[in-house]
């Protein structure tokens, strides 16, 4: 049903953007995942955060791969590209598209099963690249659409719906990704709207590889007591340590900040990330110190959330390339054809 | 053949260890022949090793221009110990060989019937040059001025040659030359030289390059517009990507601002590398990938993605010998079926046939046409032979009006004027529906899918709507057929024998026709450039009463396909199949034929 198109109805005082639209602009097709599954609140999470930060509503393609989650591109901005590509490949996709048109928004949605599973070898090596995009896991612990199987995120212990409990360590997908390049590195809850929202405007400014890791309640087949991935639990063990605060460019910084615990963090292509430690051991800036903490927190079952780790200061795949500014696809043909002239040259050689 | 070596007409084959230096000698030795204007082709049997196995190298000049592999070797140059004695038993009655007679030989290891030259190569080079790799290197070199002297080279030629090569490098300009000389003076004064065959000067290359089906291949894309390449190393296709990324940093370099007007990405694996040149493609981007056969294995989910969702891509497949790893360094034509319906599902895929590096090079131009013009998945199938090794193929020239196919694209400004756009609908009647490039215009949005979708690029699980999508494809490939390239025939209407062939099988076949020509018996040739067979292949195979199909594969993979796709009486057809990893040769086709027609003589 994803190409149903919700009601047109707007109210008058709906509060409108920069470029004079409203969220309701940013909005895709109906969702048909279950009633109260955590990912349609990513989803309106995501059309807040394109929403403030008035891009045109044309320019963001989301790309997805297999599963609940992927399905969710259809549910977002109706006005821009989508792909819903083969199980756990999204990356090798996105790093396509991002080759021939580097000006796009990219934006990612995977799974758990997507990304941790069959596409961790795709998902290790976009973080090495460090490409420009927002890729969001949507984690529930759980194969949704085959009907309750453990994901590789499930935490030992866990228990699935009909009682077995998973003895496998899981793999901690911010923990992955610090170690393997990623130059954005955030954690947060489908229920923690307040969190989420900056961190995916965050997520977008960043220039580099963005993983944001969503705790996003199953509410069909992961919900249940027993489970580490419920509404109930990731409530229990909830553990703020970063927040972040994004600033458009050209805005003014108005909120209040108590001296010491805001760090002001300036976006490689403007804007601002300010900062709020939550919790005051935690460095964000520093790699090892990072992993370091999330590691103590997996062991004490706690769930660290804000932005973990961030460095604006590494180059992207477009940047280690030395690739042009035009986009590769806008190229006229007259600049990638050297011509019959140069072809008699290049053949010197082979005489 | 049979027929006795003759001046401008023989083979050597050079018998080394691997990672001794000998390809650059190798090389010096056939361009010497292709600038004095004789015909030569150049054949690497290399092992998947990159030090301390065996290597042939095999020179074939013919005045006449077949440039198949012989299969007879008239001079041996026996470098390496370990392979000597297969190596001495497969010199040509009356032809000769050459080793190292530093050391002795076994007694026993002789023959009557050839003649055998012992020059003290590793002494001379001891003698001659300190430095130790020199002392290996340059013997190699050293054997090229012994068969200068005993084919009586333009000697002239071979100076302008080092002179070029090492240019930058004087002494290793130096140590050549010397050891060119020191070859050929040992021969000249201890050997029968010149031979009773040697090489004149000629006129045969005029017009004409030496290079590998690779180099031309990368070369075509970068002329074909192509800016997105990723890829995953693996032999016998590495080399094509190298040269891609060779030619774009000297031809595809922003000449104000120093940037890339290119993006190669070296992928984790063949699944990401097909999944990049889909979303390139996807976003607008002339996008390729050059692989193998167990690359396209691994591709093979994301080429039924390709059909379905209807992204074009273009694939080199530089086939090797299967199955599994098989032989990675040995050529065959193996990949035919597995590459023509690739993934699950009913999917099919277009492909082409490059015969020569030549054809390489516009192969990949017809490529990306067609890949655009019919929003699909279009794979090159070279092979080893083609892709690896030094071929003499007429100099490309490249159409300056020529302008790429980019096929039915919508962009902001066609979208600016329309109010709806649906992706999968066919409004022209040829089964192509009109795309669209994401972040162009929101009129243009849709959703790419890889599940059940309608014309609106909806998802579905309506069965009509599915079929109406998956129907549309079938018609779809109809009309490909009349945009693929049409064969190559050559017709009499007094033969009714024919030949039906593919790829690198080409020179093999033509020489083939040529000697059995001779001899009176004459046949017609049609060689497939294209899958989808297009009429013309239909209208040869009912025209004639006997059709061989000679192929190198060992399941007739093509002879399937034709059985499969076009209206044949399969009677008619019989199979020619070379498969043993080494590029066919004329003898080989020859030898079939006849025993075919002797065995319908008998019966």
């Amino acid at each position: 049903m994803s190409f149903m198109k919700r009601p047109a109805v707007r109210h008058p005082k709906l509060p409108v953007n920069d470029l004079g639209l409203t969220v309701r602009d940013y909005e895709g097709g109906m969702s048909t995942l279950c009633a109260g599954c955590g990912h349609d609140s990513i989803t309106s999470a995501l059309v807040e955060a394109a929403f403030k930060l008035s891009i045109p509503t044309h320019r963001f393609a989301k790309l997805s791969g297999i599963g609940c989650s992927s399905k969710t591109p259809a549910y977002f901005l109706r006005d821009s590209h989508g792909m819903n590509s083969t199980h756990g490949r999204m990356p090798s996709v996105a790093t396509g598209a991002n080759s021939a048109d580097r000006s796009l928004y990219y934006i990612g949605v995977s799974g758990d099963g997507d990304s941790l599973s069959i596409g961790m070898g795709q998902f290790a090596h976009v973080m090495r690249r460090n490409l420009n995009m927002l890729y969001v896991i949507e984690n529930n612990g759980v194969y949704g659409l085959t009907k309750g199987q453990f994901s590789a995120a499930a935490d030992v212990g866990s228990t699935s719906k009909k009682g077995d409990a998973n003895m496998q360590p899981p793999i901690d997908p911010c923990q992955a990704a610090i170690t393997l390049g990623a130059t954005f590195v955030a954690r947060s809850f489908s229920g923690d709207k307040e969190q989420l929202v900056p961190l995916l405007m965050a997520g977008l400014q960043h220039r580099g590889f963005a993983m944001i890791d969503v705790i996003s309640p199953c509410v069909t087949f992961n919900d249940h007591e027993g489970s580490t991935k419920s509404y109930e639990y990731t409530r229990e063990h909830y553990h703020p340590a970063i927040m972040a605060d994004f600033v458009p460019p050209a805005k003014e910084i108005l909120a209040r900040y108590d001296e010491g615990e805001a760090i002001p963090v300036q976006m490689h292509d403007g804007g601002t990330i300010i900062l709020r430690k939550l919790d005051k051991s935690y460095d964000p800036t520093n790699r090892i110190s990072a992993i370091t903490n999330l590691m103590s927190s997996q062991t004490a079952k706690e769930i660290t959330t804000g932005l973990l780790y961030i460095d604006e200061s590494q180059p992207d795949m477009h940047e280690l390339n030395n690739t042009c500014q035009t986009p590769l696809r806008d190229l006229p043909y007259s600049k990638v054809c050297p011509g019959n002239d140069v072809l008699q040259k290049v053949q010197a050689r082979y005489r | 053949m049979k027929t006795k070596p003759s001046n401008n007409e023989f083979t050597i084959k050079i018998a080394n260890v691997n990672g001794t230096g000998s390809a650059s000698a190798n090389g010096l030795l056939m361009k010497s022949l292709f600038r004095m204007g004789i015909p030569v082709v150049g054949k690497n049997y290399f092992p998947s090793n990159i030090q301390g196995l065996p290597t042939w190298y095999e020179i074939r000049a013919s005045e006449k221009g077949h440039l198949a592999r012989s299969g007879r070797i008239d001079i041996m140059i026996a470098m390496n110990a370990e392979t000597y004695k297969k190596d001495l038993a497969d010199v040509a009655p009356g032809g000769y060989l050459i080793y190292d007679s530093t050391w002795p030989r076994h007694s026993l290891l002789n023959r009557d019937d050839i003649t055998i030259f012992g020059v003290p190569l590793s002494k001379l080079c001891n003698e001659n040059f300190s430095n130790a790799r020199a002392r290996i290197l340059m013997k190699n070199v050293v054997y090229v001025g012994v068969v200068a002297a005993l084919l009586d080279l333009d000697l002239d030629v071979i100076s302008q040659l080092l002179n070029e090569t090492f240019a930058k490098k004087a002494s290793l300009l130096e140590a050549n030359q010397l050891a060119i000389r020191m070859g050929y003076e040992y021969a000249k004064t201890h050997l029968e030289a010149p031979l009773p065959f040697t090489a004149k000067t000629s006129n045969k290359t005029d017009g004409y390059i030496i290079i590998d089906g690779n180099t031309a291949a990368g070369l075509g894309c970068v002329y074909a517009g192509a800016t997105v390449g990723a890829w995953y190393p693996i032999t016998p296709s590495t080399s094509l990507m190298d040269a891609f990324k060779g030619f774009c940093e000297k031809l595809r370099k922003d000449p104000e601002t120093g940037e890339n007007n290119y993006c190669i990405v070296q992928a984790e694996d063949e699944l990401a590398a097909i999944g990049m040149v889909l979303g390139a493609g996807w976003a607008g981007a002339r996008a390729f990938t050059p692989t193998s056969g167990p690359g396209i294995s691994l591709m093979s989910e994301f080429l039924g993605y390709g059909y379905f969702t209807e992204i074009p891509a273009v694939l080199f497949n530089v086939q090797r010998c299967g199955p599994s790893t098989g032989m990675p360094t040995r050529t065959q034509q193996s990949d035919i079926t597995a590459c023509a319906f690739a993934s699950h599902g009913d999917t099919r895929h277009v492909l082409l046939f490059p015969a020569s590096p030549e054809e390489c090079f516009y192969s990949a131009r017809d490529a990306f046409d067609l890949a655009e013009r019919l929003q699909t998945p279009v794979i090159v199938l070279s092979d080893l032979d083609i892709g690896m090794n030094d071929w003499m193929c007429k100099t490309l020239a490249w159409d300056d009006k020529y302008q790429p196919d980019r096929g039915k694209v919508l962009r902001a400004a066609d979208l600016e004027k329309m109010e709806v756009f649906h992706r999968y609908k066919d409004v022209d009647g040829d089964a192509i529906a009109a795309r669209t490039l994401p972040g162009d215009h929101p009129t243009g949005a849709y959703f790419t899918r890889g599940s059940g979708h309608n014309l609106y690029g909806a998802y579905t699980e309506d069965a009509g709507e599915y079929q109406q999508v998956v129907d549309r494809l079938r018609q779809k490939w109809e009309t490909a057929k009349s945009y693929v390239p049409k064969p190559v025939v050559e017709y009499q209407e007094k033969n009714n024998i024919g030949i039906i062939s593919i790829g690198s099988c080409d020179e093999a076949v033509r020489e083939a026709i040529y000697e059995l020509g001779k001899e009176g018996l004459g046949i017609n040739y049609l060689r497939v450039r294209a899958f989808p067979f297009n009429g013309q292949v239909q209208d040869f195979i009912d025209n004639h009463d006997k059709l061989y199909v000679v192929e190198q594969n060992r399941d007739a993979q093509l002879k399937s396909l034709l059985c499969l796709e076009l209206h044949v009486d399969d009677e008619k057809l019989v199979e020619i199949l070379h498969y043993n990893g080494l590029p066919t040769k004329a003898s080989f086709i020859i030898d079939a034929i006849n025993q075919d027609l002797a065995k319908g003589e008998a019966a």
